[in-house]
């Protein structure tokens, strides 16, 4: 299975996503600066990743989001491929239209950099597929801007197209307004597009994928999409 | 000739505005009393090569629809000269 990540200046989560890639997949992925145009043939699966692009200027993931390579990735889209946007990726694709809705600065102001628990709302999805439903895990989050922001009629679209793919809850699984650490509508952490194959989430999976980084649960992401893809 | 042109980008009604409760908050802590609402929003300034106000506002309003507000949260307002 073939996949790129996306490089935009003040990406710093590009290399955690490759060897979560890497180590799923067995290939190294291919790693795709903005001011490409194309997207190299045959690759199944894109990553955007988490970082600062362009400083976080204008809104978080707006000038990435309009950087020359984001035509390439409407097409790869647009063709059903498989796009993985987490934190700051997650802000690129919303800016890009590729998935609904808007993220803005956290409800409590604080830039957050912890664990949370999350619980996985739907595995009809090759990014979810690797995990039970409604298990709850523990991802850490780093973000000041993951705030998830829609109109109640998206919300309760997104809902009823079971496309909520995780939210914040407590260890029982409960969106309690205590387990939400930014303030997203609905306690909503993760998104997918109408046919499934965007995700857009602010925890980072990448980065609880080795028991020497503290636990294992963002691993299953990659080896279900892998699973999945590849069959 | 070239015109100024300002932009100001708002918060839509009924979009929380965390950092504007915090500006509120902070003022009333300052003793400025019966501030019931602040809305923070930003103010982008182009000097444009343009002569025309009328092409230039459409211009402006243009680039505003396409990246200088996110209009899924935001409202923007155009101001020539």
């Amino acid at each position: 299975m073939k996949t790129a990540i996306l490089v935009f200046p003040g990406s710093n989560c590009d290399r955690d996503l490759a060897v979560a890639f890497e180590r799923a997949t067995g290939e190294r992925p291919m790693m795709i600066w903005h001011k490409e145009t194309e997207l190299p043939a045959g690759i199944d699966v894109l990553g955007v990743p988490g970082g600062f692009s362009f400083g976080d200027y204008l809104r978080c993931g707006a000038i990435a989001a309009r950087s020359p390579i984001m035509g390439a990735v409407r097409d790869f889209a647009g063709r059903g491929g498989h796009v993985l946007g987490i934190c700051n990726g997650f802000q690129v694709l919303i800016e890009a239209g590729l998935l609904p809705g808007a993220l803005m600065r956290n409800q409590g102001l604080d830039y957050i950099c912890r664990d949370v628990l999350l619980k996985v709302e739907t595995t009809a999805c090759p990014f979810t597929h690797g995990y039970q439903l409604e298990e709850v895990l523990r991802i850490p989050i780093a973000h000041h801007d993951g705030n998830y922001f829609a109109d109640e009629a998206v919300l309760d679209q997104l809902e009823g197209e079971g496309r909520v793919a995780f939210r914040y809850t407590d260890a029982q699984g409960a969106s309690v307004a205590s387990a939400n650490p930014n303030g997203s509508a609905r306690n909503i952490a993760g998104i997918l597009s109408e046919n499934r194959r965007v995700l857009g989430m602010m925890p980072h999976p990448e980065r609880l994928c080795d028991a020497a980084q503290g636990g294992i649960d963002g691993a299953r992401m990659f080896s279900g999409m892998l699973a999945q893809i590849a069959a | 000739m070239s015109l100024k042109a300002r932009v100001h980008v708002t918060l839509k009604n009924g979009v929380l505005d965390p950092q504007g409760e915090a500006i509120r908050q902070s003022l009333g802590a300052l003793g400025f009393d019966g501030v019931e609402k602040v809305r923070q929003g930003k103010v982008i300034e182009l000097l444009l090569d343009d002569g025309d106000p009328a092409a230039a506002k459409a211009k402006v309003e243009a680039m505003c629809e396409k990246l200088l507000a996110n209009t899924v949260i935001e409202n923007y307002a155009v101001e020539i000269g």
